[in-house]
């Protein structure tokens, strides 16, 4: 038993020290959110030339001193072009993510803890959607709504949304027969109070993970949406835009193709990295 | 201790000296990396194994004597470090071996059987291929003739039907008949020596008997046991020489007879008074107390002197559940019984027999299909959730696992003061100096309040669940399995703490448990469960000491005890 | 430390369970009900939202066909709106919808004014094929990088796992225009512009597998480290097992439960993934069809497709369901 107990001593303590110490790979994910972050905030000071300037003369020059990560077909700089792409990449894929979130949590959070006149269809409906790839159910969308930046925002939120709903619901329904909910019934707690204070709290908890992960995905799915040519337009220099105005040169600007998809990946994985930590972390100190 | 060993065996088989098969001196094993991480788990342990003798390690989670066990088949764990002066079996040392020779050895020579084949046998293969497997390594035989001896090896463990267990996974067997299927791939190349770990720990007490004769009968056949167990009852049954370790390290090694009636450490002495039976009933089973303050109840509870009418009374309750396929399985078969102030009922029988259902049913957290709960004469299954709740506050509940009830972003102090407020909203003042003096009332220390339960010990967070449990000055406690994840020690603290609020504040408690002994020890009356039926109802020792029911008596029957004069004596003593 | 089982008395511990074949019947029939139920809310859905949401379908429809985009007089209308059904109650239109769609009729194109049913079944087999090659190679990648990495010490284990995660989270489109630019444009070693042979279906497959190669991986190493952690492995090193031998014959069978789960949802992802892949390849397929079919708000199309899709999405799942039951007998236990 001493053993044990030192053990878990131990253990916690590792834990309270750890966080001051992250690993490596969420320290640098958490420096390349930064950094799109800033991009997106104030693009001017990061980027090296105007992002709409063309100059005809240097046009679909490879990458160099002068034009860090090369030019397109018109001259303009690909890198300056990326910088002031990110705020719109970021933005549709937070509101994508914010416009699933929400309707997830309400509908993941009906069909758990509603009577079951209601949880029962809710439930069933969220079934049915999830047999839509989400892709599909966001090019529905698009086909409704027609392309544009806010239909992006909107198809992408509610593809994804039914996924959520689920884990979401999963949670809660784990949350709500748990044994800390158990013991406060026992004790005599009202129903709304065991609400408030078990399974609100509780079955909201991961949901930091969830966001910061989904906004990866997101982006993902966003710009995919643009390089089909179902989401923002070229001109843009939204990042799927920016991909999809480079495919007629893929054979002389590998450039134009490879380096929005490197802005993508990155974004996607260090917010993915960052997510997993967070929700690692969570379950690391809730449930041994 | 070696006059001991070969004493001991000269007179269990009447032989004459036998051969010395494992010899281990000095053994350590550390476990991580050097360093702050580093633990030494076992430490400087000397074993000795005669053929055809059974020696017990006997200790409390953490002990080190399953890592001890585990070295000896080369298999300490991962980031392990084993050294020892001396480990030699059947004359050669088992230190720096290869993985290739090891392999050769174990199952062959030396086979091991673990706790619950629910799991230790992969559950997704038929058994007769996990022995299969065994004899399949070693190179034994062709097909045919490897079929034919699994066959055999069922039956020599007392499988009926081997054919067609064989054919079955552990998930479609019983209990009893798994573990003996796991024994049987342990032992299919009838190693010289078994190592049984925990082998009939979790098993209900009718099974246990019978795995404990398979065991028996290896014995007689020759082959040497070590057996890892926690429970002196169990090692009683089988062990020629027992090794009691704590901490990592061996406290008193002996002839059974003579640790069990003489023991010379006081640890052993501990380990044996704190297990609860018949014979320990009305005794303290440890050497600890809580400090109940006066006054911690209020005045004003609502001791109301209507001693006619029982505090609870459940009547043919009745209670079906249906499965997600829709088949229904009625899991509580019209049970009554009554709960007077003061007393403890103890309600007993093996897993699923319905027992926790009937508890929450009390409870009134499950509504019975047929039959009501009377609390104080009131009827309050079915009653409006308003009045339920008022009810609730006066029946608390411990769960076996504290842990799970208590939610993950509470400190012990917001445990507690959510328990205090809501049974008397007028103590939201001082409600956490209410707390402090229920943790000394359960043996904790004020300090604890700003603990997280995740970072306490078993019998600590027992504790403060039992603190909650008081919290609302309850007439009634349920007890649902409250002891049976602690260790025998351990147990023995939370028993007595709960005689000693039982005498103090009198509470009733209704006391579920598997556990004979503990109910035993704590109950004034029992009823014994069995398939959702109240099979038998009485006081203590009217059920225990006469049986009626047939059911009853072959569990007292299977029940492995310590039976020594010497304990008989030192209860009387006491 | 000794846990005695004892919670829930719900679970029968003991005993041998019942395990009758009605039992298993029972359950198949279950599922197929839920399968059925799935079916129809997909094919209701797509329904609702075509023909409640914005957007005058005669109006899309005549614009479409004249390639203009303009507004139309009532007089225009009238007829498309009567050979269509449109000015029909929706609770008509949607029996009329459905009783197609069960003997097979999924309408016609807005634009190309054939039937759905024969533009899909053209360009179904490519992608399909796509689609599978590509779910048997990320199997492929995975069970030895799983055996390779996992269950093999913590230092191995992370590398393996931060691997997967890079992998699972590359987006396909951007794998594809990867492969596209080393293999096909600098190497030379595959054709740029695509076709449905078989070397022009290399790429594609390598593009859809890798992500999902990852995915799989994922799930299937943190089931593999959870089976090494239990009893039954420690059971089979004692009998003289090698570590190696339990990871393959023992460990993996438990591993690769959850990816077949996987694979089942993978299918309906990976259809719907060949869109971006055919895209990226220029690949013909069904893909590409949609991606035009959405760009035109030809509805009649674009909800055949889906149709279609979730349909196989739902019978593969079913199909995956009935593997289960073989796969893993604990869950025929089950109640």
């Amino acid at each position: 038993m001493t053993a044990s107990v030192t053990g878990q001593a131990r253990a916690a303590s590792e834990r309270q020290r750890s966080i001051f110490k992250v690993p490596l790979s969420v320290a640098l994910s958490v420096l390349v959110a930064l950094f799109f972050v800033a991009a997106a905030i104030t693009p001017a000071a990061l980027s090296t030339h105007s992002p709409f300037d063309t100059d005809l003369l240097s046009s679909l020059t490879p990458p160099a001193s002068d034009h860090l990560l090369g030019t397109d077909d018109i001259g303009r700089d690909l890198y300056s072009r990326i910088i002031w792409g990110t705020r719109q990449s970021l933005l549709i894929g937070l509101g994508a993510m914010a416009v699933a979130l929400t309707s997830a949590t309400v509908l993941g959070f009906a069909a758990a803890l509603a009577p079951r006149w209601i949880a029962e269809p809710i439930d069933r409906i969220l079934e049915i959607l999830l047999a839509f790839p989400t892709l599909l159910l966001a090019l529905l969308f698009v086909a409704l709504l027609g392309p544009s930046a806010t239909s992006l925002l909107f198809s992408v939120g509610i593809g994804t949304a039914p996924g959520y709903a689920r884990l979401i619901r999963a949670q809660t329904l784990k949350v709500k027969s748990s044994g800390y909910v158990e013991a406060a019934w026992a004790l005599g707690h009202p129903g709304h109070t065991i609400f408030r204070q078990h399974i609100a709290p509780n079955a909201f908890r991961p949901l930091v993970a969830l966001f910061a992960l989904g906004i990866g995905q997101s982006v993902v799915w966003a710009s995919g949406l643009s390089f089909l040519g179902l989401g923002v337009a070229p001109p843009s220099p939204e990042w799927g835009a920016l991909l999809e105005a480079g495919k007629a040169n893929i054979t002389v600007a590998w450039w134009l193709e490879i380096f929005p998809g490197v802005a993508i990946v990155f974004v996607a994985l260090s917010f993915t990295q960052i997510g997993r930590y967070i929700q690692d972390r969570l379950e690391g100190t809730l449930h041994q | 201790m070696n006059a001991f060993a070969q004493a001991q065996v000269m007179s269990h088989d009447g032989m004459g000296a036998s051969r010395l098969i494992l010899e281990v001196r000095d053994l350590n094993v550390w476990f991580g990396q050097d360093g702050d991480s580093r633990r030494h788990v076992v430490k400087g342990v000397d074993l000795e194994l005669y053929a055809g003798q059974c020696i017990a390690l006997v200790g409390e989670s953490g002990s080190g004597k399953s890592v001890t066990a585990r070295s000896l088949i080369g298999l300490a764990g991962a980031g392990s470090r084993v050294e020892a002066a001396n480990l030699t079996f059947e004359g050669e040392t088992l230190l720096g071996r290869s993985d290739r020779w090891w392999r050769h050895v174990r199952g062959s020579k030396i086979g091991l059987i673990l706790q619950d084949a629910l799991v230790s046998l992969d559950p997704l293969r038929p058994v007769g291929k996990e022995i299969d497997e065994a004899l399949w390594l070693h190179r034994w035989g062709d097909r045919a003739s490897r079929r034919e001896k699994i066959l055999k090896i069922l039956g020599q463990v007392g499988v009926p039907e081997p054919a067609l267990r064989a054919k079955q996974r552990s998930g479609e067997l019983s209990g009893g008949l798994r573990q003996r299927a796991l024994i049987a791939a342990a032992i299919a190349l009838h190693p010289n020596v078994v190592i049984a770990d925990e082998p009939t720990t979790a098993l209900d007490v009718t099974v246990q008997a019978q795995v404990l004769g398979v065991l028996k009968q290896m014995l007689a056949r020759g082959t040497s046991i070590i057996l890892i167990s926690h429970d002196l009852a169990v090692v009683s049954k089988l062990a020629d020489i027992i090794y009691v370790m704590r901490g990592g390290s061996i406290v008193e090694a002996g002839p059974r007879d003579r640790v069990l009636n003489r023991p010379r450490h006081r640890y052993t002495q501990q380990l044996i008074d704190a297990v609860p039976s018949e014979h320990t009933k009305g005794t303290r089973l440890s050497a600890d107390g809580g400090v109940l303050r006066p006054g911690l109840f209020s005045q004003s509870r609502g001791r109301s002197s209507n001693n006619r009418v029982p505090l609870l009374d459940a009547r043919n309750i009745v209670k079906t559940f249906r499965s997600p396929d829709g088949i229904r399985r009625t899991v509580v078969k019209g049970v009554s019984f009554t709960l007077a102030r003061g007393e403890t009922l103890g309600i007993v029988g093996e897993s699923g027999s319905g027992k926790s259902t009937l508890a929450r049913v009390a409870l009134s957290l499950e509504t019975p299909d047929s039959g009501e709960v009377r609390f104080e004469g009131r009827i309050w299954t079915g009653a409006v959730p308003a009045e339920q709740r008022q009810i609730r506050k006066r029946i608390s509940v411990v769960y076996q696992d504290p842990l799970s009830s208590f939610d993950p972003r509470w400190r012990v102090s917001r445990i507690l003061t959510d328990a205090i407020t809501l049974a008397n909203p007028s103590r939201a003042q001082d409600a956490r100096q209410y707390a402090a003096a229920l943790l000394e009332a359960v043996g904790l220390e004020p300090v604890h309040l700003d603990r997280w339960p995740l970072q306490m010990s078993g019998g600590q967070r027992q504790r403060v669940a039992i603190a909650r449990a008081i919290a609302t000055e309850p007439e009634i406690i349920i007890l649902d399995e409250a002891v049976s994840a602690l260790d025998v020690s351990v147990q023995a603290q939370i028993l007595d703490l709960l005689t000693d609020l039982q005498a103090q504040l009198g509470i009733s408690y209704l006391f579920i448990s598997h556990d004979l002994g503990v109910i035993h020890h704590m109950s004034d009356r029992v009823l014994v469960m069995k398939d959702g039926k109240a099979v038998e109802q009485g006081t203590a020792d009217q059920v225990f000491y006469h049986p009626k029911h047939a059911y009853t008596q072959s569990l007292l029957a299977s029940l492995p005890r310590l039976e020594y004069a010497q304990l008989r004596m030192a209860a009387s003593a006491r | 430390m000794p846990v005695i089982s004892s919670g829930l008395d719900m679970v029968p511990a003991d005993d041998v369970q019942p395990r009758s074949s009605s039992n298993l019947t029972r359950r198949i029939l279950r599922r197929l009900g839920a399968t059925l139920f799935v079916l129809w809310g997909t094919v209701t859905i797509t329904f609702l939202v075509l023909s409640i949401l914005p957007g005058d379908r005669a109006t899309i429809l005549l614009n479409i066909r004249s390639g203009q985009a303009i507004e139309r007089t009532p007089e225009e209308l009238a007829p498309i709106n009567a050979a269509y059904g449109f000015d029909q109650p929706i609770a008509v239109q949607y029996i009329r919808y459905v009783s197609g769609l069960l003997h097979g009729d999924l309408g016609a194109s807005y634009e190309l004014q054939r039937p759905v049913l024969n533009i899909i079944s053209e360009q179904i087999a490519p992608t399909f094929t796509l689609a599978i090659a590509a779910l048997v190679l990320a199997w492929i990648f995975t069970i030895p990088w799983t055996l390779l990495t996992a269950g093999r010490g913590a230092r191995l284990g992370a590398f393996g796992s931060a691997a997967e995660t890079i992998l699972a989270g590359l987006p396909q489109y951007w794998v594809g225009i990867l492969l596209l630019i080393v293999f096909a444009i600098w190497l030379n070693w595959f054709p740029v512009i695509g076709g449905t042979g078989l070397v022009n279906t290399v790429l594609p497959t390598v593009t859809l597998a890798v992500p999902l190669a990852g995915f799989i991986g994922q799930s299937i190493r943190s089931e593999f480290d959870r089976a090494m952690r239990e009893p039954f492995v420690l059971s089979a090193r004692a009998r003289g097992m090698s570590a190696a031998g339990v990871r393959a014959r023992h460990v993996l069978r438990h591993a690769l439960i959850p990816g077949i789960t996987l694979s089942g949802w993978a299918i309906g992802h990976l259809l719907s993934g060949t869109v971006l892949v055919e895209a990226v390849f220029a690949r013909p397929g069904l893909g590409a069809v949609l991606v035009n079919a959405v760009n035109t708000k030809d509805f009649a199309l674009v909800s055949g497709i889906l149709i279609l899709n979730s349909f196989l999405y739902v019978l593969i799942n079913f199909i995956v369901d009935l593997i289960y039951l073989v796969v893993d007998p604990r869950l025929r236990d089950k109640a």
